[in-house]
């Protein structure tokens, strides 16, 4: 299932040909649109070497990220720290390129578990009628009242340091932090999937393959949620940028990681003491945040225009 | 119109008393304990603990403390503040015209940088402005508020020294000279709160107009010769509102969140700094009632949503 939902349209689009029209011509397409949209392109790029670096940097610039060395401190960019260095002499570079990991995959995991959870909500509303919609879809508009930025603090400061005590202080305030962002964020999606669902249960490649004797679990399966696909792709996207800001905004409240962890948040967070003296340990921490999260809402926008052939007309 | 707004009201009661079940199921289900300093505490006899516990009722059933929560907080008794000694609803009150004012201006100045640049940009679709207008507005829904704060703090305050990044209550001025000190400390938060609103607005601006100004209705009002301003105005951007309306009331829990971030990081004494130093205090009923208060808001912001559908558009009739 997995294979063929990244290229479905959306719902609108002539689906009732989407089990036979051939599945390389459509994904194609969709790549060409994607393709024409300039700004997008220079966001795939930027963030495929963001990840890169991330990836592979630390094996190649071995610095360790604690290294502390008080004739370097505070220092701006050279060859020696081509980022400079913090209050510790700690090598920002080095530190910039272990917190970016940590960074780029709360933003991955929590929009994975946003969409999850949406996906499945709105599933449920949109297979059922009545009482079972009618509140789940209150539920959601609860939810979408609820000021997140508020609760998650609450959240964090409650739950912090139980599941610190239960798994490691690292792995807990991950969990917790994507677990939260994750169950804060999940509205949009599950009303997305809830309108394509009641659009598309009504089409007649459903209504066949009802009659031909499919069971609902295989219907949804199958035909429904791999068609209603597009729009949760491009809220995906939105959802891994708004996940990226959330958890740099409770590190840079002292709320998140541990010191001793520099995501970009934390970085900004500690760098915002000496905006003065060493502006650079800032500019490049907040730059890092900025531009992972600006290439991945042109992406979103990319995909968008690339999956709803409609308003790029 | 009374009875619509009466009716919305009453639909806005259920969603209050769901939030604040949500808040208190956190709060229940926290790990936490707001009196467990007072039981570790060795100047505090054991008695004395378990008398106040038993006085705040912090034995009883779960679904009782809520009743008992929501009764007083029905009442007006918010509880009292463990930090600042005092009552909850005074601190809040206090300090909640400084974040009315902050997030009311700068709601305001999303809106005169997001409906002049959304509405030029949807009429000259894909010219140099709308793609300049564009890619700024991209830049500042993706910068966090708390990055262009600690710019705004690098440029103004630290190199060119112009503005003060301390928000203070007690300005030692009187007359004119008071209202110059107010307006020069309020420039950054509610700038870095405005933009950041009016960059992801001017995109719902402009794609609203977009699709209203391909209609006929547009086009007849011109072939009959109504000068293009007011086809902009009465005739485009009154309809076109209408959708913006119900994204910006969706986005509210956001500027509220961005408020947060605001009002810490430029020491703004409203009540999102309030929250933050209540969390870091562990002041658990200043907690509750700051974010309650800030789903109130959210509500009411909502409703007037509802009232403003009205006013754009009486299709959409008051009933």
């Amino acid at each position: 299932m997995a294979g063929s939902t990244l290229a479905s349209p959306i719902a609108d689009a002539p689906a009732g040909l989407a089990p036979l029209a051939g599945e390389a011509t459509r994904s194609s397409g969709t790549w060409w649109r994607f393709r024409r949209h300039r700004l997008a392109v220079a966001g795939a790029v930027l963030l495929a070497i963001m990840l890169l670096a991330v990836g592979f940097g630390p094996l190649l610039w071995q610095v360790p990220i604690n290294d502390i060395d008080f004739s370097a401190h505070l220092d701006g960019p050279s060859w020696s720290h081509p980022f400079g260095t913090d209050d510790l002499g700690q090598d920002l570079l080095a530190r910039m390129l272990y917190g970016g990991r940590i960074s780029l995959a709360v933003g991955l995991a929590a929009a994975i578990v946003a969409i999850v959870i949406g996906t499945f909500v709105g599933a449920i509303a949109g297979m059922s009628i009545g009482a079972v919609d009618a509140a789940l879809m209150w539920l959601t508009d609860l939810f979408l009242s609820l000021p997140p930025l508020p609760l998650l603090l609450l959240l964090i400061y409650l739950f912090r340091d139980p599941l610190k005590q239960l798994v490691g202080p690292e792995l807990g305030t991950f969990i917790l932090i994507v677990a939260v962002i994750g169950g804060l964020r999940w509205m949009p999606a599950a009303r997305l999937v809830r309108a394509q669902f009641l659009s598309l249960r009504e089409k007649e490649f459903v209504e066949a393959a009802r009659a031909l004797g499919m069971s609902t679990l295989r219907l949804v399966m199958r035909h429904i949620l791999p068609n209603s696909l597009g729009p949760v792709i491009v809220a995906a996207t939105i959802d891994v940028a708004a996940a990226i800001i959330l958890e740099s905004t409770l590190s840079f409240f002292g709320l998140g990681f541990p010191p001793d962890i520099p995501t970009w948040g934390r970085i900004l967070f500690d760098a915002k003491d000496y905006l003065d003296i060493a502006p650079h340990w800032a500019l490049f921490a907040g730059g890092a945040i900025f531009l992972a999260v600006l290439s991945i809402n042109f992406i979103g926008d990319g995909l968008r225009d690339a999956l709803d052939p409609r308003t790029s007309a | 119109m009374s009875r619509y707004l009466l009716r919305r009201l009453l639909i806005a009661v259920p969603s209050l008393l769901g939030i604040s079940l949500v808040l208190f199921v956190v709060l229940a289900l926290a790990p936490g304990d707001p009196f467990g300093e007072l039981a570790t505490n060795p100047n505090v006899p054991p008695e004395v603990a378990a008398a106040l516990r038993a006085k705040f009722g912090l034995d009883d059933p779960i679904a009782l403390r809520y009743v008992h929560w929501l009764v007083a907080m029905l009442h007006g008794d918010w509880g009292f503040s463990f930090a600042s000694r005092m009552d909850v609803d005074t601190l809040i009150l206090q300090r909640l015209p400084t974040t009315l004012f902050v997030i009311g201006s700068s709601q305001i100045l999303a809106l005169m940088v997001a409906l002049p640049v959304g509405v030029y940009s949807a009429v000259r679709p894909y010219s140099m402005f709308d793609q300049v207008a564009n890619l700024l507005a991209f830049i500042g829904f993706s910068l966090p508020t708390f990055c262009t704060g600690l710019l705004f703090i690098l440029l103004f305050s630290i190199y060119l020294d112009w503005l003060p990044f301390v928000y203070r209550a007690d300005i030692s001025a009187s007359g004119w000279h008071w209202y110059w000190e107010e307006f020069k400390q309020a420039i950054m938060p509610v700038t870095v709160l405005g933009l950041a609103q009016g960059a992801s607005w001017t995109r719902y601006v402009r794609s609203s107009v977009l699709e209203v100004v391909r209609l006929d209705y547009v086009t007849t009002a011109r072939a009959k010769g109504v000068p293009e301003r007011i086809v902009m105005v009465k005739h485009v951007l009154r309809n076109a509102l209408v959708p913006v309306v119900t994204l910006v009331a969706l986005t509210m829990p956001a500027v509220f969140g961005g408020a947060v971030v605001t009002e810490q990081i430029f020491r703004v004494p409203g009540i999102g700094s309030l929250l933050i130093n209540a969390i870091l205090a562990n002041d658990t009923p200043v907690i509750m009632a700051v974010t309650f208060v800030f789903s109130c808001l959210v509500i009411l912001f909502n409703l007037i949503a509802d009232v403003l559908y009205g006013w754009l558009d009486p299709r959409i009739a008051y009933r």
